[in-house]
């Protein structure tokens, strides 16, 4: 009966036991933001909103058979790459020119980018001999440095590292020899006093305070500190809901948006970070499975890329607020506050669903 | 082929073994997930280091983080004097405060509140500085006392300020301004320095602390204990609830043994002239005048004096800043004589019979150069009642030769002279009080005996500060309890009805011989003031009471003994007049040692202004 119609018209192609993953990741997150935003029913209402939204973007993404998308993809990375020239020229925004204003609303092209990026990897890869060939490697190592570079310049340190690792995990998954890697990592190593140079002084700033935030307990560490007496004050079980003293009193910073897992760490406690870990590595256990089911290179290695992401994405946040990485301003993915992030996430997991749902077609 | 350009293959290129690829994706998919499981594992780790094994320490934090202990300052102690006027007041003022934390730049907030309140030039500087003994979040105190129209000001504009607020205070007043000046002293902005001398807990939110004169002496006491406050709070140190809260003690109430109306009385006898007056009860070694002149208002220096008014005062004729009844070192001339004079009596050296021929001149063998009596031609034959009577300054130079400087030194030491007295206040100059030891010590020469003549007359190396001579004179008037005067004479802790009298310590009880030998020397004094011939005659009491007194002068200028002074004397090197007195002669319950510098004869110049303070105080004693 499938069989007789055409791919994109099928039934809704949603892999359940992710979309339950991330509804419950979703529902908890509301939760704990409702005490976050000070018991703000009108954040939790707009934020809602935004998680209806990407929820939507999602399901018309799932639909979208991957074939599809892989004809848009260079269209798409080209878009993306102009755009953050332009934000160089046009760009809007405090302290960092990372927005562009388009009339109606404005808009971060690094977003695109973070799927573009491991799009357009999968793209390059996808005919080519895997593992890929020095020269191939060359090609790709520009395809994901060049936006790395142009958002970096922004300056959005955070971001262009994330979008350098979405392209780094495609060529890892791509079955980089192991060597290659090593060698590869031990550049970026070298690099990094390089790094230090190009770095504008509050990024230097930050991480001076990780190496040691007591030096500045008022400026630059203040964050690091207290999200620290947050989460190890939350104890085991939490100083419970609506009950942390960290976040109500206002000591927490950013507690609605990158410091989240703080008021969750200080109001449940470990058991409710574990809970939270639990989901989150479910969901991209989830999407490796998925990744692994697919049947051609460029969904394997889109869906892999993306999935490995969006955990690093909970690993670095995690590891900033529990004051283990320098703070990046990189968001607890679909619990902290804020609509972009969310969007483009949601988008991510419908491109997972829709390999999901089209991993049957050999196309 | 068709497969071929659906998986978008382009020609030439190798063909992939996709069974192969997903074997090796699927191997490589695991590896990822294995370190996300293990990445995940060691954040958890990190998670249960912060939330098991730190927590008491992170609860610890996050407390000390809600709950501030915010110190209430007790309202200091009041001042008044002996009869219950208030000398030192509290009134309620304005100050202007700003948390450094929330201002955002402070340097631009404080010039714009120039532009609101009047601050000095260096307000920035001094604010930062002040600021160290603070805590973060804390407010400091920016500028005090307010005008009406700046709360006013500042209220209009006060949405610009963020984190600057008018809080109310009470204020030091000091209702008599300079009268009392250079006994009370004053009280002005804490500093770093003032922290060293006490203890810094309680000094938290205290904001003025005694700089000098009895604020400072007994700020332990005026000052009282901090109260303490815990409060919740949030991140700005907003107050959100007080939780606990430990009421301050205000400090003790002072009451001085000092009669403002006895000091108004020594401050107007004195008139425009530089000069210092100490009055004590002989009975108790209670302070009851103090003045030192000129002076100044310390209620310019309460809230922080601006330079120019400094300036001023400093550049003002007089030295106001300088508190002659302690620090002030005269020559105390003839007012020393009644001492030797008990000196010479107590140690044997004369009778009161034995008599000296005053020819106005007296030659020391081996010296060509006399030593003169004040008046030319001398006083005749003199006792030791008509000596001290007329002054006579041969029976002294005689007595003194015969007595020797260290048997004078040491019995003279027994009165105070040379040392400080142990007055409440802080600063004292101890005098001199010369000895063959003390030369020795200071020029490295041996004594000479014409300094020993000299020294008979209070002249030479000898060195006396106004409270000095009147507590040698208390002593004297009494029959020899040394006291260590006393300004405070009683003090009221917080909360209890009455105050607690504070008895001046015995500091030295002078050994009496013979108190016939006592009474002679006070007899002496009695006929300066009533006798035919007294030198101080024309300030005799009409009627009411009676008073001994003993008038001296202190040489300024290198000037022979025997030269007269008078009203053609350019003022600065006048000599300076001296005058000791008690009364009543019988019954002594004031004694007054008045310094009228430059101005010329004891008698004539300082003797009034004696006479002036014992009227005030024995007015109101009788009045009693």
């Amino acid at each position: 009966m499938k069989r007789l119609l055409p791919g994109w018209v099928q039934g809704p192609q949603l892999d359940v036991p992710l979309l339950l993953g991330l509804l419950l990741l979703m529902a908890f997150g509301l939760f704990v933001l409702y005490s976050a935003s000070g018991e703000s029913m009108d954040m939790v209402y707009r934020q809602g909103t935004r998680l209806g939204v990407g929820l939507a973007a999602m399901l018309v993404l799932s639909q979208v058979p991957p074939h599809i998308l892989r004809i848009w993809t260079p269209w798409l990375y080209a878009t993306g790459v102009v755009m953050l020239l332009a934000t160089w020229f046009v760009g809007v925004g405090r302290g960092a020119d990372r927005w562009l204003d388009l009339g109606l609303f404005r808009f971060q092209p690094s977003e695109i980018m973070k799927l573009a990026v491991p799009m357009m990897m999968a793209w390059y890869l996808h005919p080519r001999r895997l593992p890929p060939e020095p020269a191939v490697l060359l090609v790709s190592l520009v395809i994901f440095a060049v936006p790395a570079v142009l958002i970096a310049r922004q300056p959005d340190l955070g971001t262009a590292l994330l979008v350098a690792l979405s392209g780094g995990f495609a060529l890892f998954l791509s079955g980089l020899q192991w060597r290659v890697i090593f060698g590869l990592a031990g550049l970026a190593a070298a690099a990094a006093p390089a790094l230090w140079l190009v770095m504008h002084e509050y990024q230097r700033n930050r991480v001076r305070t990780f190496l040691d935030p007591e030096s500045d307990p008022l400026g630059s560490g203040w964050n690091i500190i207290q999200s620290k007496i947050a989460v190890g004050s939350g104890g085991l079980t939490g100083k419970g809901w609506l009950h942390g003293t960290q976040s109500r009193l206002e000591f927490i910073p950013e507690r609605h948006t990158d410091f989240i897992l703080a008021v969750l760490s200080e109001e449940l406690g470990l058991i409710g970070v574990i809970f939270l870990f639990a989901i989150y590595l479910f969901i991209a256990g989830r999407g490796l499975y998925v990744a692994s089911m697919a049947r051609n290179t460029y969904a394997r290695l889109l869906a892999g890329s993306l999935s490995l992401t969006f955990s690093v994405y909970v690993l670095v946040n995690a590891g900033m607020v529990s004051g283990l990485l320098p703070v990046v301003g990189v968001p607890l993915p679909l619990v902290s506050y804020g609509g972009t992030s969310i969007v483009t996430l949601l988008t991510g997991f419908g491109i997972l669903m829709s390999i999901y749902g089209h991993r049957n077609f050999i196309r | 082929m068709n497969l071929r350009r659906l998986t978008g293959h382009a020609a030439g290129l190798p063909l992939k073994d996709q069974i192969l690829e997903g074997r090796q994706f699927g191997i490589r998919a695991l590896t990822a997930f294995l370190f996300i499981l293990a990445a995940i594992f060691l954040l958890s780790l990190r998670y249960v280091y912060l939330q098991l094994i730190s927590y008491e320490e992170f609860t610890a934090r996050s407390i000390n983080n809600q709950v501030r202990i915010v110190p209430v300052p007790p309202n200091r102690g009041l001042i008044y004097d002996r009869r219950g006027r208030p000398v030192a007041e509290n009134l309620p003022a304005y100050r202007l405060e700003l948390v450094p934390e929330k201002v955002g730049d402070l340097e631009q907030t404080i010039a714009a509140l120039g532009r609101v309140v009047d601050l000095p030039d260096d307000a920035y500087e001094k604010f930062t500085e002040n600021r160290k003994r603070y805590r973060v979040f804390d407010s400091v105190p920016l500028k005090f006392n307010l005008t009406e129209k700046e709360v006013a000001r500042f209220s209009v504009d006060r949405h610009r300020f963020n984190g600057v607020e008018i809080v109310p205070y009470l204020a030091r007043y000091y209702p008599y301004g300079e009268l009392l000046t250079h006994v009370l002293g004053y009280v002005g902005r804490l500093d770093v320095d003032d922290l060293n001398r006490v203890d810094e807990g309680n000094y938290r939110g205290t904001t003025h602390i005694g700089k000098s004169g009895i604020e400072r002496y007994y700020e332990n006491q005026l000052h009282g204990l901090n109260g303490i406050e815990k409060i919740e709070t949030n991140v700005q140190g907003r107050k959100l609830s007080v939780l606990e809260r430990k009421n301050p003690v205000h400090g003790d109430d002072l009451i001085l043994a000092l009669d403002v109306q006895v000091q108004q009385a020594a401050w107007d006898a004195l008139g425009d002239r530089p000069g210092a007056v100490v009055a004590i009860d002989p009975t108790d070694g209670s302070v009851l005048a103090m003045v030192s002149k000129p002076a100044f208002d310390a209620n310019l220096f309460v809230h922080g004096i601006s330079s120019e008014d400094y300036r001023n005062i400093l550049n003002a004729p007089g030295r106001p800043l300088f508190n002659r009844t302690l620090l002030g070192g005269y020559e105390p001339g003839s007012t020393l004589k009644p001492f030797i004079g008990l000196a010479g009596l107590e140690l044997g050296v004369v009778t009161a019979e034995d008599r000296v021929f005053s020819s106005g001149q007296y030659f020391l063998p081996g010296v060509s150069r006399p030593f003169r009596d004040w008046r030319r031609g001398g006083h005749g034959w003199v006792n030791m009642q008509s000596a001290l009577e007329q002054s006579v300054n041969t029976y002294f130079y005689q007595l003194a030769l015969d007595m020797g400087i260290d048997r004078m030194h040491d019995y003279l030491a027994q009165f105070g002279f040379g040392a400080e007295t142990g007055l409440d206040l802080l600063g004292e100059n101890s005098g001199v009080l010369p000895s063959r030891d003390w030369k020795r010590g200071h020029y490295s020469e041996p004594w000479y005996p014409g300094e020993t003549i000299i020294a008979g007359i209070g002249q030479g190396f000898n060195v006396v500060t106004p409270v000095q001579l009147a507590n040698a004179v208390a002593t004297l008037a009494n029959g020899g309890t040394r006291f260590e005067p006393r300004l405070l004479y009683a003090a009221k802790h917080a909360g209890n009805q009455q105050a607690d009298k504070i008895q001046a310590p015995v500091g030295l009880q002078v050994p009496v011989n013979s108190s016939a030998n006592w009474d002679l020397i006070r007899e002496g004094m009695h006929r300066v003031v009533h006798g035919e011939k007294g030198t101080a005659r024309a300030i005799r009491p009409e009627s009411g009471y009676e008073m001994a007194g003993k008038s001296g002068t202190s040489q300024v200028a290198a000037q022979a003994a025997d030269e007269d002074m008078d009203e053609t004397t350019a003022a600065h090197l006048r000599h300076h007049a001296l005058f000791i007195a008690y009364a009543p002669y019988q019954n002594p319950s004031i004694v007054v040692a008045a310094v009228v510098e430059h101005g010329g004869g004891g008698s004539r110049e300082a003797a009034p202004v004696a006479r002036a303070v014992i009227d005030a105080w024995l007015s109101q004693e009788l009045a009693r």
